[in-house]
């Protein structure tokens, strides 16, 4: 199922936060959806699950408007999310918390059958999290409880995921981990990540955003260049194959001359470590 | 659990009728009850039936149709503001149904007055939550500490008026004004139960259809979106449903405090956070509670009666905390 962002326009306090953002991604793509703190990542997302409507612009799920042609319910059928968002009021255990991902398949009175508990055990035991089924979610790290959320998403079974910064809070192994299972699931992916490294070397498709516009989208070999990230994040940029893993590998360092400013505008942070 | 707290329930029903001023043995509340119904032939002495069939049965269903109604509205103004602080207290429905009653007898306010005293209630406390919602929301957005806030400062002022209007009615109309502050079952008669028990069945049954939505709630408004709840929109049907269920309580009871704040609380304390048990635990329990609440205030003080605010804090605080204190699975 494809994701179709057209025209995309968000206004908030008067401030355009997205700005005739534009994307496609493909049936079963990984896409990377990268840019600066305040670029309208998450607010896209946001947009993508009904969180937010856009001004104007569409966006469309498996070619339909999320707004008009679906309602709230059948749009949750066909993309499930990770978000940031990780308050959570109440001291459900984790099993009932990724149980919650059934709530879009199931009718009024119904109740959770053994086979919403299945697919809740076998989310659990794909996200590493089955031993911690009857935990209080409270009582959780935050990664734990990152993973926890991750397979509430993937109880939903839906054939679109859309991840806000997934790998916050977790330890290097498990964001490595978390990256490649995602990726594994072979569902149609957006994902919003910080990291350009992670983002290089797991993604088929790559848009980046800054200033609420998108300023590159495509394949993430004629995307990524060092010109394009010194511009975007005002950082140095090498580009090259990771030793161990044979990837897309970039690494990058901050400017040498730190009054610099990017051809966009963008400030450069004063102080070093 | 249901069917111990349905029990409990029927006992305390049982016992709530033949204890009072005059205690009476069950066998004669059987009798007059069951002749009432068509269950049991022959004639009962026409004191007490006047006393078992007259005032104390309607009170006793009336205790826990309002305990029930005050608990679920908690359930339900909790999750609406997603906050466990909220009560038809702190976001001033009570004060402000109060208020509403009290200008319609008191000072016979014209349009208030015709309504009737539930229907003055009623308008005020449908009034008095939208107000407190339009003043705590945010770019369509609820904030929920503001929600609670907006409600304390419109629950003051609400009392304020009610206490206002004390100083202008003479000491006659003074007791009708404490029952409305304090709230009291002593008046009840049948005709009182129509519309709260009509409200806590009807918004008893839709919460119910939508206990999953309200467990998905409290996991944040972006992930219910996710979840396919539509967040604005259900959370307006909340403050329909709620203000429904405390207008129609206040309207016959007055302001009972405390029971839609701590019912709630104690039933996620035994059964876990899921609404789906929840629910059914906090309309049983607050039915259970009032029940026994409104014998105490009956016998211990025989043959005064001592206000039903009185027992509600003077019982409820001290289980309460102790349920806090032990508590297993509450609040996040």
């Amino acid at each position: 199922m494809k994701v179709e962002v057209d025209g995309v326009r968000v206004v908030i306090d008067h401030q355009p936060i997205l700005d005739g953002v534009s994307l496609a991604v493909g049936p079963g793509e990984f896409h990377a959806l990268i840019g600066p703190n305040g670029s309208g990542k998450s607010t896209l997302l946001r947009c993508l699950y009904r969180a937010l409507r856009p001004a104007t612009g569409v966006v469309k799920l498996g070619g339909d408007d999320v707004w008009a042609d679906l309602s709230a319910r059948s749009a949750a059928r066909r993309r499930a999310i990770v978000a940031q968002e990780h308050v959570i009021d109440l001291a459900f255990t984790v099993r009932e918390l990724v149980l919650l991902g059934r709530a879009p398949h199931k009718g009024m009175f119904e109740r959770d059958g053994n086979q919403d508990l299945a697919v809740a055990d076998d989310a659990l035991e794909q996200v590493g999290m089955a031993w911690a089924a009857d935990r209080v979610v409270t009582t959780l790290s935050g990664g734990e409880r990152q993973r926890a959320l991750l397979a509430r998403a993937l109880t939903q079974q839906a054939p679109i995921l859309l991840l806000d910064e997934p790998t916050n809070h977790l330890d290097v192994r498990a964001q490595l981990e978390l990256l490649e299972l995602a990726r594994s699931l072979k569902l149609t992916t957006l994902a919003a990540l910080h990291d350009l490294d992670q983002a290089a070397a797991v993604c088929d498709g790559i848009t980046v955003l800054s200033a609420g516009r998108v300023v590159a989208s495509g394949h993430p070999d004629e995307v990524l260049t060092a010109e394009l990230i010194e511009a975007v994040f005002g950082v140095r940029a090498v580009l090259g194959i990771h030793p161990l893993t044979g990837r897309r590998h970039v690494m990058t360092a901050l400017p040498t001359d730190l009054s610099h400013r990017g051809p966009l505008g963008l400030a450069v942070p004063k102080e070093t470590t | 659990m249901l069917f111990a707290l349905g029990a409990v329930l029927a006992v305390a029903m049982v016992i709530g009728v033949s204890v009072g001023t005059v205690n009476l043995p069950v066998s004669q509340v059987w009798a007059v009850v069951g002749r009432h119904l068509g269950l049991v032939a022959g004639t009962a002495d026409p004191i007490d039936d006047q006393i078992i069939w007259t005032f104390r049965t309607p009170r006793v269903l009336l205790a826990a149709v309002v305990g029930a109604g005050l608990s679920v509205a908690g359930v339900c103004l909790q999750s609406l503001a997603r906050n466990g602080l909220a009560d038809p207290y702190v976001l001033g429905v009570s004060s402000g149904a109060s208020l509403g009653a009290v200008l319609a007898v008191a000072l016979g306010v014209p349009v208030l007055a015709d309504l009737g005293v539930t229907g003055a209630a009623f308008a005020a406390a449908s009034l008095t939550l939208l107000v407190v919602m339009v003043l705590a929301q945010q770019a369509g957005q609820l904030g929920s500490a503001r929600l609670v806030l907006a409600g304390v400062a419109v629950s003051y002022l609400a009392t304020a008026g009610t206490s206002f209007v004390q100083l202008y009615v003479n000491p006659l109309e003074l007791r009708g004004i404490m029952f409305w502050l304090m709230g009291s079952l002593a008046s009840s008669s049948w005709g009182d139960l129509g519309l709260p028990t009509a409200a806590i069945v009807l918004s008893g049954a839709w919460l119910l259809g939508r206990a999953r939505s309200l467990n998905v709630l409290a996991t944040g408004d972006d992930n219910a979106s996710a979840l396919g709840v539509p967040v604005n929109r259900f959370r307006l049907e909340l403050v329909v449903v709620s203000s429904l269920l405390t207008a129609s309580t206040v309207a016959v009871a007055g302001g009972i405090g405390f029971v839609g704040l701590m019912v709630p609380h104690a039933a996620r304390f035994v059964v876990g956070p899921d609404h789906r048990r929840v629910l059914p635990v906090s309309v049983l329990g607050g039915a259970v509670f009032l029940v026994v609440v409104d014998i105490l205030c009956r016998v211990a003080d025989r043959p005064n009666e001592l206000p039903v605010g009185v027992f509600t804090a003077a019982f409820g605080a001290p289980f309460f905390l102790v349920l806090l204190r032990r508590a297993g699975r509450g609040l996040g």
